[in-house]
C-alpha cells in the first residue's frame, strides 16, 4: 500500500482555501429569490391570526408562505420519516398547521427579490398565538419522565450486589443541553429546472436521505429531483435529518416556480436540534480488592412532545468493565422543545462522561490509581453478548497514553501538586465506541488514460471523505493518487448512507475496495488477451495492480501496463459499480476505545481553569490517514474541552425559550483555551472486522474527555463537579 | 434589519444636522455593536449617518499633560499607540482584554463607550425588555441572569455595560468632549454612563442629538502599578463575568493614590471613590485591599444565578490589586493568570 497508513494532506485542501469549493449557499443560479424566515415566539399553542399584510407590501416581496397557503404536502406522517428518524412518534412538520411544538419553531417563510428585503419583511409578519402551559426543565420533569424498553438485557441482580459490595458509589452527573454549532449555517439552494425538476443543493450529511424524505413530502419521483453536498462545513451529527431549510426552500420554490435560497440564522439553527440534557445515575459496587460487583447506570434525558430521541447511555457501563451484574435503564422526559438530534459520540459522549467520573470517584474510595482500577476492571469479552472483540487494544492505550503523559509522576493526593499560584490536576478516562459497516456502493470509472474516478453518494462532513476515498482507489486500482478524481454528496451517485456514527470510513472503503477488484479482474481479462502476454498463465489470485501495471506476484518481469491493456482490448473505459457486503458475525464485538490523560492548571482564588495538556491514545484498527485521523481526534477533544468548561445552552424555562443562541454566548473554546494535545494511534491489527481493517474515528475522540477533565479537576482543587460544564463559579465556595 | 437610508457627514457640523433633521437617526463609526443590533431588529434607525471619515483620529498630548483621543481612533491603534503604551498601559491593557483582533480594528473609541449590554433579553426581540421596549418588563430579573448586574440595579433592568475600555477610562478619571447643536460640553467619564432607575432605555446622559468628539485623559496614568485583570467563561473572546481595573500610587509601600473600577457587574463602569479613599495612606496590602473590596461590594446584590460575582468580584480586586502594588500587571496575551 502506497497510500493507505500514510499521511496524505486533503485532496480538497486547495479547493477550499481557494475558495473554488463551492457550498450548498455559494451554488449560482439565474432569477434566483430569497427567503427569510419566521419564527415562533411562544413554545406550545396554536397561531391564532398570522397577518402577512404589511410584508407583501414590501417592494420586491414575492410571497409569504404560511400554513395557511402554502403548496400541498404529505399527510402520512410515513411521509416525514427519514432514515434517522426516531421510531416511536411524527416527525415535525414546517408550515403544516396552526400548532406550536416549540420555541424558534418556523412559522412562516418570506420570498423576496433579495436577500435584505426577505429580511426585513419578515420582521414585519404579525402573529397572535392562542398560548397553553409548557415545559423544558429536564429537573422539574425527570419526575414525569417515563422509562423506554432497553434492546440491552441487565445480567445478575444489581441490586443485591450493590448492597453486599464492599465499597459503593452513587451519584448523579448532568449534561445540559448542548448545540452542535458547525461553522456553515443551514442552507438550501433549490434550483428549479423546469419540467417539475428539482436540484437541492442543501447543507446535509445525507443526500439520499434528504432526497427520500423531499420525495415524500411533496410526492416528486425520485427521478425529477437531485439533491447535492459535495462540501459542508461542519455538522456532527445536526446533519443527519433532513432540516427544515429544505422543504421550506422547496415549498418556496415550488410557490414561485423559480429557484429559491434560503439561509437559516445562527439563531434559527438552536431550533434545529441539539445534544440532549441528560442525567446519568451511577451506582458501582466494589470488593475491597477493586474488582466490580455491580454496575448500575440509568440515564434521564429530554426529547419533544412528539418523537422519543435515544440513544445509548447506559449500555457502555456494562460493556467497558467486567461485572457479573449489570443493570440499565433510560426514561425520557417529554419537553416542548425541537427533537433532540445525534451529536458526536450520541449517548457514549454523555453515558461514558458518567461513567468515568463515577469510575475516578470509585478509584478514590478504593484509594487506587485509576488506571490500576480499570486494569483490574479490564474484559477482553463483550459481556451483552459474551463473546469476544474483533480486536481491542485498551490496555495498550492505557499504557502508551500514560507514557507520554508522564502519569507515573502524579502524586495522588488530591491538592498536592501546584505551579506556582496554580492547582496542578492530573486526571484519566477510558472511552469507547462502535465500530459499526453499512452498506454503502461505489462505483469506478477507469479511462484509457490511466485516470480513475471513484463515486459514491456519501458526504464528506469536513472529515476528509475525499481524502481517503482517493487513497483507498489510488492504492487498489495501483495509480498514483493525483489519477483519481472523487465524486460524492450527490444523490445520483451509488447508493450510501447517511454520514455519521462513525461507520463511513470502513464502508466506503470496502465498497471501493470490492469495486476496484471487479476492476481488477477485467484488466486482467485484457491482458491475458494481449499477445504474448506475459500474463498469460497467471492466475487470478496472483494479480495485483501497482504502479499503473498488471502484475503477476509470481511470475518475473514487470507484467502489463494498465493503458496498454485497455488499448490492446479497445476499451476507452471499465465502468463498475458494486456494493460491500460485510459478512454477518455474532461472534464478535466490534468497537474503538481510547484512553485520555489530562492535566488542568485552576487558580486557586478565582476558579480559573486551564487545560494545559491532553494526550488521547486510540485504538481504531488501521488508520487510513494518519494526518486527517489525527486531525480528528484533536477536533474531537477540542469538543470535549467545550463539553468540560463552556458548552451550555441556557433555557428560560419562564418562556420556554433558548437565550443564548448566538456563538457570542454560547461558548465553545477559543485559541486561547487549546494548549497541547497529542493524538497517539495504538497499533490494533484486525483481520477479522473486514478485509481492511477499517474501524472508524468519527466519534472516539470526543468519547472520555469531558471525564478525564473534570477528574483532574477533582484531583487539583478536592472540589467534584458532576454538573457540566464546569465553570469557575463552581469552583468557588 | 429594517431598510434604511444611509448617508455620509462631510464635516463635525454636517453631522450634527444631519442627526437633528432626522428623529431615530443614529451615527455609525465601526458599526461593530449597531450592525448586530440592526439585525437582530433591536435598533431600527431609519437613517445611519456615516462619520467614520471626520477628522477624529488623532491621538494629542494637551497642556495640562494629558492626552486628546479623536472619538475615531480605532481601538486597536490606541491600544499600541507609544503614549498609551508608556504613559496609560492600563488602558492599553483593558482594551486588549476585549473583543478580538478583528473587532478592535473596527471598533471606534466613541463607538466603544456606546455600545449596548449584550443581556440575552435585550438581544432577542421575542421577549420583554425595559431597555429596549420600555415598560415590557424585565425578564432576565427573574430568568437567565448568571452574566448580570449585581451593583445599581434597578426593578426595571439588571443588565451590564459591556466594555472593557470604559472600565479603564473610569479609573483613570477621564472626561469626554461632547458636541452638540449648541456647542460643546465636557462630562466626566462618571457622568457620561446612567444607572437603569426607572429609565433603563437611556444608557447615557448624552441627548440623541450630540455626538462624542473626543475622550481625554489626565496626566496620572498610574503606568507604574496597574493591574486590569479580567475574569471570564473562556479564556478570550469573552465578556467579563468581573473585571477590575485597579491603578495604584505608591511610597515606600504606602499607598498615596488608587484608583479601583469595575466592570461586568453593573449597568456603568463601577466606581466608589470611598473605596479609594479608604486605601489612601495605607500600606499596600491585603488587609487594606480587602477593606476597599469590602467597601466597593458593601450594596452588591445577587440574582438567581449571579450571587457567585459577589465573591469573585472580591477575589479579582484581592488580585488585581495585589498585581498593581507589586508592578506584576496581569498579561492580555498570556491568559494564565498572575
Amino acid at each position: 500500500m502506497t497510500y493507505i497508513g500514510t499521511s496524505i494532506s486533503r485532496v480538497d485542501g486547495p479547493a477550499k482555501v481557494t475558495g473554488a469549493a463551492k457550498y450548498a449557499g455559494d451554488t449560482a443560479a439565474s432569477d434566483l429569490a430569497y427567503g427569510a424566515v419566521v419564527t415562533s415566539t411562544i413554545a406550545k399553542g396554536r397561531i391564532a391570526t398570522i397577518d402577512t399584510g404589511a410584508a407583501l407590501r414590501i417592494a420586491g416581496v414575492l410571497d409569504v408562505l404560511t400554513h395557511e397557503n402554502r403548496p400541498r404536502m404529505a399527510r402520512r406522517t410515513a411521509a416525514y420519516k427519514d432514515f434517522v428518524a426516531p421510531e416511536q412518534g411524527s416527525p415535525f412538520r414546517p408550515l403544516y398547521d396552526d400548532k406550536i411544538l416549540f420555541s424558534g419553531q418556523p412559522i412562516a417563510l418570506v420570498l423576496a427579490e433579495e436577500w435584505e428585503i426577505a429580511r426585513f419583511a419578515a420582521t414585519l409578519v404579525r402573529v397572535e398565538y392562542e398560548a397553553e402551559p409548557f415545559a423544558t426543565d429536564l429537573q422539574v420533569e425527570r419526575e414525569r419522565a417515563a422509562a423506554i424498553e432497553q434492546p440491552l438485557k441487565s445480567r445478575g441482580d444489581a441490586d443485591k450486589a450493590y448492597g453486599d459490595a464492599a465499597v459503593r458509589h452513587e451519584a448523579e452527573y448532568f449534561i445540559p443541553i448542548e448545540h452542535h454549532n458547525p461553522i456553515e449555517l443551514y442552507v438550501s439552494t433549490v434550483l428549479w429546472d423546469g419540467d417539475g425538476k428539482l436540484t437541492v443543493h442543501d447543507k446535509t450529511q445525507g443526500v439520499q436521505n434528504v432526497r427520500d424524505y423531499l420525495c415524500g413530502v411533496f410526492s416528486i419521483k425520485p427521478d425529477k429531483l437531485r439533491v447535492m453536498s459535495p462540501f459542508m462545513g461542519g455538522g456532527f451529527g445536526s446533519g443527519l435529518r433532513p432540516q427544515y431549510e429544505a422543504p421550506l426552500a422547496v415549498l418556496g420554490a415550488q410557490a414561485l416556480e423559480r429557484s429559491v435560497r434560503l439561509v437559516l440564522t445562527r439563531q434559527q439553527m438552536f431550533a434545529l436540534c441539539y445534544r440532549p440534557a441528560t442525567i446519568e445515575r451511577l451506582a458501582l459496587g466494589a470488593q475491597s480488592g477493586g474488582t466490580l460487583e455491580s454496575v448500575s447506570h440509568e440515564a434521564i434525558a429530554v426529547t419533544s412532545q412528539y418523537e422519543d430521541f435515544f440513544r445509548n447511555d447506559s449500555g457502555w457501563s456494562g460493556l467497558l468493565y467486567k461485572s457479573a451484574n449489570a443493570k440499565y435503564g433510560h426514561r425520557l422526559a417529554h419537553v416542548d422543545l425541537p427533537t433532540p438530534s445525534d451529536m458526536r459520540a450520541p449517548g457514549a459522549a454523555t453515558g461514558v462522561y458518567g461513567l468515568e467520573c463515577a469510575m475516578d470517584e470509585l478509584a478514590v474510595a478504593l484509594k487506587l490509581d485509576p488506571i490500576e482500577l480499570r486494569l483490574r476492571c479490564y474484559s477482553d469479552r463483550d459481556q451483552h453478548d459474551d463473546v469476544p472483540y474483533t480486536s481491542k487494544k485498551l490496555r495498550e492505550c492505557y499504557r502508551q497514553g500514560a507514557a507520554a503523559f508522564g502519569w507515573d509522576r502524579r502524586n495522588p493526593e488530591q491538592r498536592s501538586m501546584r505551579d506556582g499560584s496554580e492547582l496542578v490536576g492530573w486526571g484519566m478516562a477510558s472511552g469507547v465506541w462502535d465500530a459499526w459497516q453499512v452498506d454503502t456502493a461505489a462505483r469506478i470509472v477507469l479511462t484509457a488514460n490511466g485516470h480513475a474516478e471513484v463515486a459514491s453518494a456519501c458526504s464528506d462532513i469536513g472529515t476528509g471523505t475525499h481524502t481517503i476515498m482517493a487513497q483507498v482507489a489510488a492504492d487498489l486500482l495501483g495509480l498514483p493518487l493525483e489519477a483519481v478524481t472523487v465524486r460524492l454528496g450527490d444523490s445520483t451517485l451509488p447508493k450510501a448512507p447517511v454520514e455519521g456514527g462513525s461507520w463511513l470510513a470502513a464502508s466506503v472503503s470496502h465498497a471501493i475496495a470490492k469495486t476496484a477488484d471487479e476492476i481488477r479482474k477485467e484488466l486482467w481479462q485484457l491482458a491475458k488477451a494481449m499477445p504474448n502476454s506475459p500474463l498469460a498463465a497467471s492466475h487470478l489470485e496472483d494479480i495485483a495492480l501497482v504502479d499503473g501495471r498488471i502484475i503477476d506476484k509470481k511470475g518475473n518481469g514487470g507484467g502489463v501496463p494498465i493503458t496498454d491493456a485497455m488499448r490492446h482490448g479497445r476499451r476507452d473505459r471499465l465502468e463498475c459499480e458494486t456494493t460491500n457486503s460485510f459478512a454477518e458475525d455474532k461472534k464478535h464485538a466490534r468497537n474503538t476505545h481510547s484512553a485520555i490523560f489530562a492535566e488542568v492548571k485552576v487558580d486557586e482564588e478565582l476558579g480559573v481553569i486551564r487545560v494545559t495538556r491532553v494526550v488521547n491514545a486510540v485504538a481504531a484498527g488501521r488508520i487510513l490517514n494518519t494526518k486527517t485521523a489525527r486531525s480528528q481526534i484533536m477536533g474531537a477533544v477540542v469538543g470535549g474541552i467545550g463539553m468540560a468548561l463552556h458548552e451550555e445552552t441556557l433555557i428560560d424555562h419562564t418562556l420556554g425559550r433558548m437565550m443564548n443562541s448566538n456563538i457570542a454566548e454560547y461558548h465553545v473554546p477559543v485559541n486561547a483555551d487549546i494548549h497541547d494535545i497529542e493524538v497517539i494511534f495504538v497499533d490494533e491489527p484486525d483481520e477479522i472486522i473486514n478485509p481492511l481493517g477499517i474501524k472508524g474515528l468519527g466519534e472516539i475522540g470526543i468519547v472520555g474527555v469531558a471525564a478525564a477533565i473534570a477528574n483532574a479537576i477533582y484531583h487539583a482543587t478536592g472540589k467534584r463537579v458532576r454538573d457540566l460544564p464546569i465553570t469557575l463559579d463552581k469552583l468557588l465556595p | 434589519m429594517i431598510n434604511f437610508q444611509y448617508a455620509r457627514a462631510t464635516d463635525l457640523a454636517d453631522a450634527l444636522r444631519q442627526i437633528a433633521a432626522e428623529p431615530g437617526a443614529k451615527f455609525i463609526a465601526g458599526g461593530t455593536n449597531l450592525i448586530d443590533l440592526m439585525k437582530e431588529d433591536v435598533e431600527r434607525p431609519p437613517r445611519l449617518i456615516d462619520i467614520s471619515r471626520l477628522p477624529l483620529r488623532e491621538v494629542e498630548q494637551t497642556r495640562h499633560g494629558g492626552l486628546l483621543i479623536g472619538a475615531l481612533v480605532p481601538n486597536s491603534d490606541l491600544a499600541y499607540h507609544p503614549l498609551i503604551e508608556r504613559h496609560y498601559p492600563l488602558l492599553a491593557s483593558a482594551i486588549l482584554a476585549g473583543a478580538s483582533a478583528q473587532l478592535r480594528n473596527m471598533a471606534s473609541t466613541g463607538g466603544n463607550l456606546l455600545q449596548r449590554t449584550r443581556c440575552y433579553y435585550f438581544y432577542d426581540t421575542a421577549t420583554p425588555c425595559n431597555k429596549r421596549t420600555p415598560g415590557s418588563g424585565c425578564a432576565a430579573r427573574y430568568g437567565v441572569n448568571r452574566i448580570h448586574a449585581i451593583l445599581g440595579t434597578s426593578d426595571a433592568c439588571i443588565a451590564t455595560h459591556p466594555s472593557d475600555m470604559c472600565v479603564a477610562l473610569a479609573a483613570l478619571d477621564a472626561q469626554v468632549h461632547v458636541a452638540g447643536p449648541s456647542g460643546g460640553r465636557t462630562l466626566t467619564f462618571a457622568d457620561l454612563h446612567r444607572l437603569p432607575g426607572t429609565t433603563p432605555e437611556r444608557d447615557t446622559n448624552l441627548a440623541a442629538d450630540e455626538i462624542i468628539t473626543a475622550v481625554e485623559l489626565p496626566e496620572r496614568g498610574f503606568a507604574a502599578n496597574y493591574s486590569y485583570l479580567k475574569i471570564r467563561d473562556r479564556l478570550s473572546y469573552a465578556f467579563a463575568l468581573v473585571s477590575v481595573a485597579a491603578a495604584l500610587e505608591l511610597e515606600h509601600g504606602t499607598i498615596k493614590e488608587a484608583r479601583l473600577a469595575l466592570g461586568g457587574v453593573a449597568h456603568k463602569p463601577w466606581r466608589n471613590v470611598s473605596a479609594e479613599a479608604a486605601m489612601r495612606g495605607e500600606p499596600a496590602n491585603r488587609a487594606t485591599f480587602a477593606r476597599a473590596a469590602d467597601a466597593i461590594l458593601r450594596d452588591a446584590k445577587g440574582f438567581a444565578h449571579n450571587a457567585f460575582k459577589i465573591e469573585l468580584a472580591r477575589r479579582a480586586i484581592l488580585r488585581a490589586l495585589s498585581q498593581a502594588a507589586a508592578g506584576t500587571p496581569q498579561s492580555q496575551s498570556v491568559k494564565k493568570i498572575r
